[in-house]
């Protein structure tokens, strides 16, 4: 796989970039972009995402190392976060992740090795009402229990 | 459509449509701004008493008086929706059940500012919350709500772009100038003050920052006029809150409610009370960044910003945070350290290592191996990070832990070694050695 922009691709990055008084500004869709199509920044992608925000590679680097939504390596095809910030906490958020981690056999940012999974202890998500949460890539569930996390898991 | 206290929030069914939005008298807020001069305009929300729903509780009114008015330099508006405050999710409300509110006041203190351009930052975890608002954006673009068409539909020759902006996980971009810098593509270091946003800000030009919420309560205030406002809730912070209460209570949830609200009454009667009829242990009032309250001072505590002052702790995003009887405050502390210390950008040295040796002091605590004067080492470390840093974070961080000392320090203690064996002693005495040359070097 090639790791370049399609031209209709391309075409959106030009809209993107246009939207901002300066087209710099367009490097985090852009990233998202890039990290929905490829799954996670690679150097490659990164080269990539630098050629087209006509951006130095180290700049892109920066800022992908700034967030930790963009990831800087091969994440599972799920990827299931638990939130153990305070209202969590409080509800059972971090049994809920000592699960997690005990059901899929990984770590904080580490990926089954079928790379079907992943997992991440994440901070507050704003879902603090629907205590204890989990996520799995975008979708939020709240009120999670060991049982529902169980079912998703199975489900995939 | 506004009557108190659902003002941000109205219940009607289907209201984040912009036909029924627009049915229900969305919209004639701004057309009513537009027979006004834009001083007139900021002049009411001045008088209104909105202030700030981000945490800082500023004077929105008087935020906007401070960018220069004429046209010959480009001016922004950013919406603060990076809401990543643990403890504070209504922001996200707003996106979901009434985001052409925030689309409307953004087009009123667009008008009143002269800005032709706005940017909605939400935080990249709230994937569904950015389609919902840029949906709401496509929409009001097709009805010639926004962008060139508006000044047909309006009659006037004002006309304003709406940008959603998605970040990416960083809580860091929730403070202003750390949000100016995401925004412009740079990693988002907060920048140091002055100069101020209103001189300074995006791409260098004149900038005002507002939150979601205050942004979403203005064309209420147009609508039902500044004294209508003002007369609701507390004295001196006007008007209804958002309030987000999670933790050990039956029903968390968020709850549009004048400010002024006795905390009691959120708790038990709106709330349901703690499960299982337990007792309150501790409430965190307005995110995780504001000083915690003991569950025996409560009766008669008002959630405003002067009444909250008062008692040393502030409304902040007013997030509150319910503890019960069980709950063990140094777990609470010490996962409220670890946030703050992950989310320390490192520019400053107090901020980032008093971040990271409160997290360490506070593990040792909670695993019953420090002293008593590592509770006096933990206060000293939180007091050396106030107030000695570029933006605010190093206070976010530092007030909680002394905040949960104070109120709670017998809980601390018990968690102490009573008295070291010489093992125990060489090491935490070499800890400590170390911390406190921390410390000095701070002071
Ligand atoms: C570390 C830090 C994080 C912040 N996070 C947010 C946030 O997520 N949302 C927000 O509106 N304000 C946040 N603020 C406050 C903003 O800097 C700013 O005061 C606010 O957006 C102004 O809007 P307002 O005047 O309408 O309240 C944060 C401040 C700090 C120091
Ligand atoms: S106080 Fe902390 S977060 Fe803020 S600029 Fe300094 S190091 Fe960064
Ligand atoms: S603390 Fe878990 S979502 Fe806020």
């Amino acid at each position: 796989m090639s790791t370049t922009f399609t031209s209709d691709e391309l075409q959106s990055i030009t809209a993107l970039k246009a939207k901002y008084p300066d087209p710099k500004a367009a490097i985090m869709p852009v990233m998202w972009m890039a990290q929905k199509k490829w799954g996670w920044l690679s150097e490659d992608v990164m080269q990539e995402v630098a050629r087209v925000m006509d951006l130095p590679y180290a700049h892109v680097l920066g800022v992908a190392s700034f967030y930790t939504m963009y990831f800087k390596k091969p994440m599972g095809k799920h990827h299931v976060q638990v939130c153990t910030n305070v209202s969590c906490m409080l509800r059972g958020g971090e049994a809920l992740y000592a699960h997690a981690k005990q059901r899929l056999g990984i770590g904080h940012n580490q990926a089954t090795p079928d790379g079907k999974f992943s997992l991440e202890e994440v901070e507050c998500m704003g879902a603090c009402g629907g205590a204890p949460m989990i996520a799995i890539n975008e979708t939020f569930h709240e009120n999670a229990t060991k049982e529902q996390l169980d079912a998703l898991i199975d489900s995939y | 459509m506004y009557a108190a206290p659902n003002i941000v929030l109205p219940i009607i069914q289907d209201i984040h449509k912009v036909d029924v939005y627009e049915s229900h008298g969305g919209y004639k807020a701004y057309r009513k701004a537009l027979t006004m001069t834009p001083d007139q305009v900021t002049d009411e929300v001045k008088r209104s008493g909105l202030r700030g729903r981000g945490g800082a509780c500023f004077p929105t009114g008087l935020k906007w008086s401070f960018m220069p008015k004429g046209n010959e330099k480009p001016k922004y508006l950013a919406i603060n929706g990076d809401e990543s405050e643990p403890g504070s999710f209504k922001d996200r409300q707003i996106f979901e059940q009434n985001p052409h509110q925030l689309i409307e006041g953004i087009l009123i203190a667009g008008y009143a500012m002269g800005i032709s351009k706005a940017f909605i930052y939400i935080r990249g975890e709230y994937h569904k919350w950015v389609e919902c608002m840029q949906t709401a954006v496509d929409e009001a673009y097709a009805k010639g709500f926004l962008g060139d068409r508006m000044k047909q539909t309006f009659g006037s020759d004002y006309a304003l772009d709406i940008v959603v902006h998605k970040g990416a996980g960083a809580y860091i971009c929730g403070e202003e100038t750390s949000l100016m810098n995401s925004l412009e593509g740079d990693r988002a270091y907060p920048r140091f003050k002055p100069p101020f946003p209103a001189n300074k800000g995006l791409w260098g030009m004149p900038t005002t920052i507002n939150n979601v919420e205050t942004i979403a309560t203005v064309p209420a205030i147009l609508a039902m006029g500044a004294e209508a406002y003002a007369a609701i809730g507390a004295p001196g912070h006007s008007g209804t809150i958002l309030y987000g209460v999670s933790g050990h209570v039956v029903k968390p949830g968020v709850y549009e409610l004048p400010t002024g609200t006795l905390l009691t009454d959120i708790i038990h009667n709106v709330c349901g009370g703690v499960p299982g009829g337990k007792k309150v242990k501790a409430v965190i009032p307005g995110g995780s960044s504001m000083p915690p309250l003991r569950g025996d001072e409560l009766e008669g505590i008002r959630m405003d910003e002067e009444s909250l002052k008062k008692i040393g702790t502030h409304i902040g995003t007013a997030g509150i945070m319910v503890m019960d009887e069980d709950t063990d405050i140094v777990a609470v502390t010490l996962r409220i350290a670890r946030f703050y210390h992950h989310e320390s950008c490192g520019q400053c040295t107090p901020c980032r290592e008093g971040c990271g040796w409160m997290e360490k002091v506070l593990h040792r605590l909670h695993h019953g191996e420090a002293t008593s004067s590592d509770i006096d080492l933990l206060y000293n470390v939180a007091s050396n990070i106030e107030g000695n840093t570029i933006c605010a974070l190093g206070d976010a961080a530092a007030w909680p832990v002394k905040g949960f000392i104070e109120k709670f320090r017998d809980e601390f203690e018990a968690r102490c070694i009573p008295s070291r064996s010489v093992v125990s002693l060489n090491v935490v005495h070499g800890r400590r050695n170390t911390a406190s040359t921390l410390v000095k070097t701070m002071q």
